[in-house]
C-alpha cells in the first residue's frame, strides 16, 4: 500500500511559444516537466490557420495556385508542384520535356533553399550563430534566381497547370551553373563547422531517436524517415515530371536520431545540386515551348494577342473563367524538401475544385514531437523541434 | 599622491586621501566602462565578420558610436518590473552583478605599482567576488517571477559554481609557483618565462571555465536563447538589463584580465616586444583573449546543461586536482618551492 502521507509532485508545465525563439514559427508546445527533463509534450495547432482549402474552393485552378506558396513559404515552388501535377492528372495533360526540366530545376533549386534554412536554423537552435547567417547569404542568391523567373523573391508562382510561366531568362542557365559549381564550397564550408564538432555531435546524436518502424507508423516522410534508414523517396519511388532521367542517390541515415536528420539534409542538399547541374544540361539540349500548346489551359503569346481576335478571347476566357477540368478525383504527391506533400483533388467538372485536401508534410512529424522528446531534457526538445522541420503555414493551412 | 593633493590644495590630510582614492577609483572605473563599450562594439563587429556581415557602420565613423547610442536608448526606456515580481530584490540584482563585476578590478595590477589596492590576499579577494556575482543572478530569477527567469537563474548558479571549484585549483597552481597571493607578485614572477608554457594544460582549464564563469558561448545556457528566452534576464529591461550587460562585458574583460595576470605575465612584455610600456602590454593581452572570446561564440554550438555539468565535474574538476598535485610534487622534489 502506497504511504498515505506521499505526496503527487505536480510537474512544472511551461509554455513553449507561440513567442518564443526556437520555436519555428507560431508553434506552442505546452511542456510538462520534472526539472529539465520532459516529461510530455503537447503542441499546439493553429494559430496560423487561413483555411487555405475552403478558399481554393472557390478560386479557379489558376487562382489557387498562389496559395500554395503560401503553404510551405520556405520551400514555395515544391508545393505549387504537387498542386499543377494533380490538376495536370485530372485534365490528362503532359507538359513538354523543356518545361518539366524547368520544374525538376527549380523543385531542386527550392530544396536547398529549404534545406538550407532548416540545417542553419537548426544549428542555431543548438548554439551555433554563424552557419545561419552564412545560409541567409546563399538564400539571398537562390531568391535571385525566383525573382528572375517570376517576379516575386518568395511566392513565385511560377508553376503552371501545363507547364511554367514563362521561360528562363537568357544567361540564367549561366549563373545558376556558376552558382551550383560553387555550392559544393559552401556545404563544405558549413559542414567544416558543424559535423564534426564535438559539441554538436554531444547535442545531437542519439536525441530524439526515431525507429523505421514508428517512423512508418506515424506517417513520417521526407529526410525524417529517411534518417532512421527507410529508403523511400518519390523521385525515385514514383518519379514525376522528368526525375526519372536524372541521376541522384537518396541520402539514407541509420540511426534515427537528431543528428542523422541533420546528415540527411546536408547530403540532400548535394544530391540536388547534383540534379541542378544535370537539368541545366539538359535544358540547354531541349529547346522548345515552356507550356503545353492548348490554348484552353495555357495563355497565348502576348503577341497574338495584338494580332489574333481569337488568342484575345482565349486570354480573356482563361483568366476569367479559367478552365474546366473534367470530373474526378486524384491524390498526387510529390517529394518537397521537407517530405510527402500531397494534394487530394476532387474536380466536378466546373472550373473550381470541388475540393483541394492538403497533405502537409509537418503535421506528421510534429505529432511526433511528443514520443521523440519524452525523457530528454528541455534543450533537446528544441533540438528535436529543429531537426523536424515544422513551417506553420503548411501544418496549419 | 594625497601629499601631493594636500600640497597643493591645501586640504586636510584625511580629505586628500580620500579624495586621491576617489580619483584612482575614477581613473580605473571610467576608462573601464568605455572599455566596455567598446567591447560591445568590438563584438558586433567581430561577430560580423564572421558571419559575413557588417555589423553597426551607420552611428558615427564605422559605427564607432554604435555603443553610445544603445546606451543611450537603453536609459531613456521605461524599466518595467512585472506584476508578480519582488520588487526590491528584482532591483537589487542587476546593481549586485554591475558592482562585483566592477569592483573585483581594485586589485588588478596595470603595471609596476599600478594597482588601486595591492592586497596580499588579492587571488582570495577576487576569487570571493567572482563568487558573489552568482547572487545577482539567482536573485534576478528568482524575483522575475517567471519560469525562464526561473529556470536560467538555477542553471546559471549550479554553472557558476561548479566552475569556480576548478578554477580554484588552477588558481593553487599558480600559488604553488609563485608562493604568493598578491596578483603582482604573480606578475613579477613571470618575468623569465610565462605561467601559459609550463602550465600550459592548467592555462586551457582557467581560460575554459572562464567562458563558464562568465555564461559565454559554448556554456551561454542560462541565457540560451532557443530553450530559456533571455535566461535569467527575461524579465529585464531598460537600465535593469544594461547593468546585467554591462556586468556581463566587464566579468569578461576582468576573466580576460585574470587570465593575462595568472598566466600570461600581466605587464611583463612580449617576448621581442620590450619597447611596449607596462599597462598597453596588459591592455594588448585583454585585447587578444577578448578576441578568444568572441572567436569561440562565432564558432561553437552550446552546452547542454547536463553535458555542462559532467565536463566541469568529471573532467575539469579531476584534472586539475592531479595537475595540482603533480605540480606540488615537482616543486617539493627538486625543491623549487619558492620561499
Amino acid at each position: 500500500m502506497a504511504n498515505p502521507v506521499e505526496s503527487q509532485i505536480k510537474p512544472y508545465t511551461m509554455n513553449f511559444g507561440p513567442q518564443h525563439p526556437a520555436a519555428h514559427g507560431v508553434l506552442r508546445l505546452v511542456l510538462e516537466m520534472d526539472g529539465e527533463i520532459v516529461e510530455r509534450a503537447d503542441p499546439h495547432i493553429g494559430l496560423l490557420h487561413r483555411g487555405t482549402e475552403k478558399l481554393i474552393e472557390y478560386k479557379t485552378y489558376i487562382q489557387a495556385m498562389p496559395y500554395f506558396d503560401r503553404l510551405d513559404y520556405v520551400s514555395p515552388m515544391s508545393e505549387e508542384h504537387s498542386f499543377v501535377l494533380a490538376a495536370e492528372k485530372l485534365l490528362g495533360i503532359t507538359p513538354p520535356k523543356r518545361a518539366q526540366h524547368i520544374r525538376v530545376l527549380f523543385a531542386e533549386l527550392t530544396r536547398i533553399l529549404n534545406h538550407l534554412l532548416n540545417v542553419t536554423t537548426f544549428a542555431m537552435d543548438v548554439g551555433a550563430l554563424t552557419p545561419a547567417l552564412w545560409g541567409f547569404e546563399e538564400r539571398e542568391l537562390l531568391m535571385e534566381f525566383y525573382e528572375r523567373v517570376s517576379g516575386a523573391r518568395m511566392h513565385a508562382n511560377y508553376f503552371r497547370v501545363g507547364g511554367v510561366h514563362q521561360d528562363l531568362p537568357a544567361g540564367m542557365l549561366d549563373d545558376i551553373e556558376a552558382y551550383a559549381a560553387k555550392f559544393e564550397k559552401f556545404v563544405d564550408d558549413v559542414e567544416g563547422l558543424l559535423t564534426a564538432n564535438r559539441i554538436f555531435k554531444q547535442r545531437l546524436v542519439d536525441i530524439g531517436i526515431v525507429s523505421g518502424d514508428e517512423a512508418l507508423a506515424w506517417g513520417f516522410t521526407g529526410p525524417v524517415l529517411r534518417a532512421s534508414g527507410i529508403p523511400w523517396d518519390l523521385r525515385k519511388a514514383q518519379p514525376y515530371d522528368t526525375y526519372a532521367e536524372y541521376d541522384f542517390d537518396v541520402a539514407i541515415g541509420k540511426t534515427g536520431d537528431c543528428y542523422a536528420r541533420y546528415l540527411v539534409r546536408v547530403e540532400e542538399m548535394r544530391q540536388s545540386n547534383r540534379i541542378v547541374q544535370q537539368a541545366i544540361a539538359k535544358l540547354r539540349q531541349t529547346p522548345g515551348p515552356i507550356k503545353v500548346d492548348d490554348r484552353k489551359i495555357a495563355p497565348p503569346p502576348r503577341g497574338d494577342m495584338k494580332r489574333s481576335m481569337e488568342s484575345l478571347i482565349h486570354h480573356f476566357k482563361l483568366y476569367t473563367e479559367g478552365y474546366h477540368v473534367p470530373a474526378g478525383e486524384t491524390y498526387t504527391a510529390t517529394e518537397s524538401p521537407k517530405g510527402e506533400f500531397g494534394v487530394y483533388l476532387v474536380s466536378d467538372g466546373t472550373n473550381r475544385p470541388y475540393r483541394c485536401k492538403i497533405r502537409p508534410t509537418g503535421i506528421a512529424h510534429l505529432q511526433g514531437v511528443d514520443f521523440m522528446s519524452r525523457g530528454h531534457m528541455l534543450a533537446d526538445a528544441v533540438a528535436i523541434i529543429g531537426s523536424i522541420d515544422v513551417v506553420f503555414g503548411e501544418i496549419d493551412r | 599622491m594625497a601629499d601631493f593633493l594636500a600640497l597643493h590644495l591645501g586640504l586636510p590630510l584625511a580629505g586628500a586621501t580620500l579624495l586621491a582614492i576617489i580619483l584612482k577609483i575614477l581613473v580605473i572605473t571610467v576608462p573601464l566602462l568605455i572599455a566596455m563599450a567598446m567591447m560591445t562594439y568590438m563584438e558586433r563587429k567581430v561577430l560580423a565578420a564572421i558571419q559575413l556581415r557588417q555589423g553597426p557602420i551607420l552611428v558615427g565613423p564605422f559605427g564607432l558610436l554604435q555603443p553610445f547610442a544603445d546606451g543611450l536608448k537603453l536609459l531613456t526606456k521605461e524599466t518595467i518590473i512585472p506584476a508578480g515580481a519582488n520588487r526590491a530584490v528584482f532591483l537589487i540584482a542587476p546593481m549586485l552583478t554591475f558592482i562585483m563585476a566592477l569592483i573585483a578590478w581594485a586589485v588588478i595590477p596595470f603595471g609596476e605599482g599600478l594597482v588601486l589596492s595591492d592586497l596580499n590576499v588579492g587571488v582570495l579577494y577576487l576569487f570571493a567576488i567572482s563568487s558573489l556575482g552568482v547572487y545577482g543572478i539567482i536573485m534576478s530569477g528568482w524575483a522575475s517571477n517567471s519560469k525562464y527567469a526561473f529556470l536560467g537563474g538555477l542553471r546559471s548558479a549550479a554553472q557558476m559554481v561548479s566552475y569556480e571549484v576548478s578554477i580554484g585549483f588552477v588558481i593553487i597552481t599558480v600559488l604553488l609557483c609563485v608562493g604568493s597571493l598578491n596578483l603582482s607578485d604573480i606578475v613579477r614572477a613571470q618575468s623569465h618565462v610565462w605561467f601559459c608554457i609550463p602550465l600550459f594544460p592548467m592555462f586551457v582549464v582557467f581560460f575554459i571555465s572562464a567562458l563558464a564563469e562568465t555564461n559565454r558561448a559554448p556554456f551561454d545556457l542560462p541565457e540560451g536563447e532557443s530553450e530559456l528566452v533571455g535566461g535569467f534576464h527575461t524579465e529585464y529591461s531598460a537600465m535593469t538589463f544594461a547593468l546585467f550587460f554591462l556586468g556581463e562585458y566587464i566579468s569578461m574583460l576582468l576573466m580576460s584580465g585574470m587570465t593575462s595576470v595568472l598566466f600570461l605575465g600581466g605587464w611583463q612584455p612580449f617576448p621581442f616586444l620590450g619597447f611596449i610600456p607596462g599597462p598597453l602590454n596588459l591592455i594588448i593581452k585583454i585585447l587578444l583573449l577578448m578576441f578568444v572570446f568572441i572567436w569561440v561564440r562565432g564558432t561553437l554550438p552550446r552546452y547542454r546543461y547536463d553535458q555542462l555539468m559532467r565536463l566541469g565535474w568529471k573532467v575539469f574538476l579531476p584534472f586539475s586536482l592531479i595537475w595540482v598535485i603533480l605540480t606540488a610534487g615537482f616543486l617539493v622534489y627538486f625543491d623549487k618551492l619558492p620561499h
